[in-house]
């Protein structure tokens, strides 16, 4: 099983080490997974702009690119969401291309989908002790209607107790550009969410989208807040030791405080 | 003002792709086919889902044995709100025998703006919401409705339909066109215009008590 | 009213930073949404009414002309009059046309928003008519010269309190010196005041949630029963309504009823469904004496078949308001012009023009929850994001915007450059972040860093240390 990896452009840009959590957590269920070079954004940012004639150019190649593997997968549900419902729409002109769009949402999945879908109960053997929260992104909930599988997966974790969060459908204010465009708006609807968080009690937050983490991770360091965050796949990778979103390898890290002691 | 009739018509034609005609077959048919969409259901009777619905939009009903008992009732109801003996009452057949005790004064005829009670006959009721429909008509003026604080209905139980779509045929069969005005009456008057608090009474009858008037008309 | 669409961020700037609207909103917010969950879960065949209710809506728009003038020959068959407006001119013309034939002084209002939208009440206004608003919601922001922020519930941005004082100083005449404090004496007050205004009134206006081909009947749904008041007591009902309410028969409006109620106030039904078929018959002891309906067009026929045409489905129901998260911070006003929230940022660009409307598709973060709750199933976050697209393709988007984007999409374009730039880019942040995790403040972000910290990049870009851990 060939399975691309699209990494999207902020895991590659700002936490690449959930996409290297996704790789662990495929080759654990004996894919082989490649990385193709051509990739770089699947061009959101021009599509939710109006531009899509830049979304288009940006595609093309990148439907190329992730044409002949088995499985396409992405650790984000917004990123996906692109590829899968929107790809399709956005060459509903182009006879041509949008069959080839159509061919590669077929195969596209989002990381937990995926890997609910593929992996087994017991195909993970992380641990974690305490609350988590999962938020789901818009597109995760809305587009793709993946909601069980996070939760299937993060009930794999021991020690892992599942706590929800409080208006858990409303979104984080993220929005892409929206957050910078309308930085009051984003900033009120981020406060609420990030309050929603610390009345959970969870521990740590975690969600499959990393625009909707450095969003919330951002706001929670804000306040002060000692949860910490994660991308779904590196708490399903077992990879909570190293430092949360938002979080100094030094300061603020209860895990980097307890680094001395180890051998 | 025709020019623009011709003018918003002509620019639906060119969007749709057809003329338009008042009479187009398919049309008509579509209409007269009256298609009952999708019908909520529940497990009670008919007569039980009224009652329930009703009182859950906080009107409230009594049980009239005839025709005969209904001044009685009304008699019952005004003492019990403490309200004086005086009425707007709907000049509709079924209240025509009535007698009304010493001290009433109850007027055949519409209400005016400071009529306290109103008495109706609804031409039938919705079981599905618990709502009245009252049809405007001489036996039924349509301010007996919606001007009294208090508007008490006399319903006979055999006019209880299921849902609105049997209320509908049951127009077209006994009426055959809509009057002037169709009323679905469900509880009283009330906004959340304030503090999206729920209050009785904004501009309608405060208060909605049903007369079930048992064996029908 | 005079659009301030264009000026949204400053007027949402201005709506987040007011403490008493702020509390308004918090109050209201919740409500709408709980109630409508439990009415929707209270109906297991809502999902097939919402199938019905859709074809219902899709089959008279593809055959609206039709369905219009079957309409019209229903409301003459019945003694009505249909007057057509193409424009908000001619719709208010038609209306003081009627209103000065009748020799009226006095105009009875039940709440309308194609009314709002054509400002039918400064045109009557200024030719000399009275007009009262009877709703309460419309009353109250009528007496505070406000325009409605939401569109079921017009006063939902103001506190108890703020009505209570517009109260006590309108009404402080001799004789009302009724307490104004709880909200029963506040709905009794405006019952009082308002019973004189439907009693003298000389026309009554009304909106229409529906008009039904069938019988030519008009449809309004309300609670507080001032929409029957003003339609029944007046001497003539004038019914504003737009083009797209058109329904076939009796059977689909009690399709598309069970949807309204449920998806706006959580009701399962209104206190007051009422049909209106013409004037008062000859036996009839009340009802107005002439009946007219003015059926307004104001672009709606341009938007059929086109990329905005399902928006025509929409049945004004506010659950898209209610859900927004959006609007839930901003208020309705912040939006500027009649319609707020999803459906207004995608109606109004339309109605006003998307120079001054163009912030208003922007401002939303395409979250889908509009979508998700609307019983007609538009396709809002579709809309608003062609709305973008015709504000890129008629160069509307702001200079730096356009330019941001493009630096972005050259690089994008190129994979080489790309991942050489931002590597670079991520290399030095991180430095800069002096491993402290995050910034509170930098150089070009500081939109992002006025609410949150933007957390620092780790070390290497992810494609960097992918092909770094391929090499042998």
């Amino acid at each position: 099983m060939r399975v691309a990896l699209f990494v999207s452009c902020l895991v590659d840009l700002f936490r690449p080490s959930a996409g290297f959590a996704a790789v662990k957590l495929l080759e654990r269920l004996g894919a082989e997974v490649v990385v193709p070079p051509a990739q770089t954004c699947c061009g959101q940012p021009a599509y939710n702009s109006g531009d899509f004639n830049t979304a288009r150019e940006l595609a093309r190649p990148l439907v190329d690119a992730l044409a002949f593997y088995d499985h396409v997968v992405v650790p984000s549900g917004s990123c996906a969401g692109m590829l899968i419902t929107h790809y399709p729409e956005l060459f509903k002109a182009e006879p041509l291309w949008q069959a080839k769009a159509e061919t590669l949402a077929a195969r596209t999945r989002e990381l937990s989908a995926f890997l609910a879908e593929h992996g087994g109960d017991d195909f993970i053997d992380a641990s974690f002790a305490g609350k988590v929260a999962m938020h789901d992104s818009c597109s995760s909930r809305r587009e793709l209607g993946v909601l069980d599988q996070p939760r299937a997966l993060l009930g794999q974790v021991s020690g892992l107790e599942p706590v929800e969060l409080k208006d858990a459908e409303t979104c984080c204010g993220f929005g892409g550009t929206f957050c910078v465009k309308y930085p009051d708006i984003s900033g009120r609807m981020v406060s609420d969410k990030a309050e929603a968080v610390v009345a959970s009690g969870a521990d740590l937050l975690v969600s499959g989208d990393l625009g909707c983490l450095m969003n919330i991770a951002g706001r929670l360091k804000r306040m002060g807040s000692p949860v910490r965050v994660y991308h779904l796949a590196e708490v399903l990778a077992g990879m909570t030791s190293s430092p949360g979103i938002g979080d100094g390898a030094i300061e603020n890290s209860p895990l980097a405080i307890a680094e001395p002691e180890k051998p | 003002m025709s020019d623009s009739r011709a003018a918003i018509l002509a620019r639906i034609a060119k969007a749709l792709a057809h003329e338009a005609a008042a009479d187009a077959p398919e049309i008509v048919q579509r209409i007269e086919a009256h298609a009952r969409g999708p019908l909520p259901q529940w497990p009670h009777s008919t007569r039980e889902r009224f009652i329930e619905k009703l009182e859950q939009v906080v009107g409230t009903w009594a049980e009239v044995a005839s025709p005969a008992h209904i001044a009685q009732a009304v008699g019952d109801y005004l003492a019990a709100q403490n309200l004086a003996k005086a009425l707007a009452v709907a000049p509709h057949p079924l209240l025509d025998g009535i007698i009304w005790p010493e001290g009433f004064q109850a007027e055949r005829r519409r209400a005016v703006g400071d009529d306290h009670v109103s008495l109706a006959v609804a031409f039938c009721a919705i079981a599905e919401t618990g709502s009245l429909m009252l049809l405007a008509g001489p036996d039924s003026p349509t301010t007996l409705n919606f001007l009294p604080d208090d508007f008490l209905c006399v319903l006979p139980t055999n006019r209880i339909v299921p849902r609105m779509e049997d209320a509908w045929a049951l127009l077209r069969e006994e009426r055959g066109a809509m009057p002037r005005a169709t009323n679905i009456v469900t509880g009283p008057s009330r906004t959340a215009d304030v503090e999206q608090t729920i209050q009785l009474g904004a501009h309608g009858p405060r208060r909605l008590h049903v007369l079930l008037l048992q064996g029908g008309a | 009213m005079k659009p301030t669409s264009h000026a949204f961020s400053s007027n949402a700037h201005r709506a987040l930073h007011d403490r008493t609207l702020q509390q308004a909103l918090a109050k209201a917010g919740v409500g709408f949404v709980d109630k409508r969950r439990a009415a929707i879960d209270g109906l297991p065949e809502f999902q097939a009414l919402k199938e019905a209710g859709r074809r219902i809506k899709d089959h008279t728009l593809a055959n609206l002309d039709h369905y219009l003038l079957r309409f019209e020959a229903q409301v003459q068959a019945a003694g009505g009059r249909v007057h057509w407006a193409a424009t908000p001119q001619e719709a208010c013309a038609a209306v003081l046309d009627i209103c000065q034939k009748s020799g009226a002084k006095m105009v009875a209002k039940g709440k309308s928003m194609v009314g709002e939208e054509i400002a039918i009440n400064d045109a009557l206004e200024g030719a000399g008519f009275e007009v009262v608003e009877t709703d309460l919601g419309e009353y109250i922001i009528q007496i505070a010269h406000e325009p409605p922020s939401h569109i079921i519930a017009p006063a939902v941005h103001k506190t108890r309190q703020q009505i209570a004082d517009l109260f006590q100083n309108l009404h402080h005449q001799p004789g009302l010196t009724r307490p104004l404090q709880t909200v029963p004496q506040i709905v009794d007050e405006a019952r009082q005041v308002l019973r004189e205004k439907f009693l003298a009134a000389d026309v009554g206006i009304t909106g229409a949630n529906f008009l039904i081909a069938e019988t030519g009947s008009t449809v309004i749904v309300t609670n507080e029963g001032n929409g029957d008041l003003s339609a029944t007591l007046p001497r003539v009902h004038i019914v504003l309504a737009s083009i797209e309410k058109l329904v076939p028969n009796l059977e689909d409006t009690s399709v598309l009823l069970r949807l309204l109620a449920r998806s706006a106030t959580g009701q399962e039904i209104t206190s007051y469904t009422t049909f209106f078929t013409g004037p008062r018959r000859s036996e009839d002891l009340d009802g107005p004496e002439e009946f007219h309906v003015v059926l307004v067009d104001n672009g709606r026929s341009r938007m059929l078949g086109g990329d905005y045409h399902e928006m025509l489905r929409c049945i004004r129901c506010g659950a898209c308001l209610n859900h927004c998260p959006v609007y839930g911070a901003v208020g309705g006003h912040a939006y500027g012009w009649v319609y707020p929230g999803p459906m207004g940022a995608v109606l109004t660009p339309l109605m006003v023009g998307l120079d001054e409307g163009r912030p208003l598709p922007n401002a939303s973060t395409l979250c889908g929850r509009c979508e998700e709750v609307c019983p007609m199933a538009i396709p809002l976050p579709k809309m608003l994001r062609e709305h973008r697209r015709q504000e890129f393709a008629q160069r509307l988007t702001p200079p730096r915007a356009r330019w941001a984007l493009a630096a972005w999409a050259y690089l994008a374009k190129r994979p080489e450059l790309y991942r050489l730039a931002t590597r670079l880019a991520i290399k030095l942040l991180n430095l800069m972040s002096g491993g402290k995790g995050r910034f509170r403040s930098l150089l070009f972000a500081q939109a992002w860093t006025a609410a949150r910290d933007l957390p620092a990049p780790q070390r290497d870009t992810f494609m960097a240390q992918w092909q770094q851990r391929r090499k042998p």
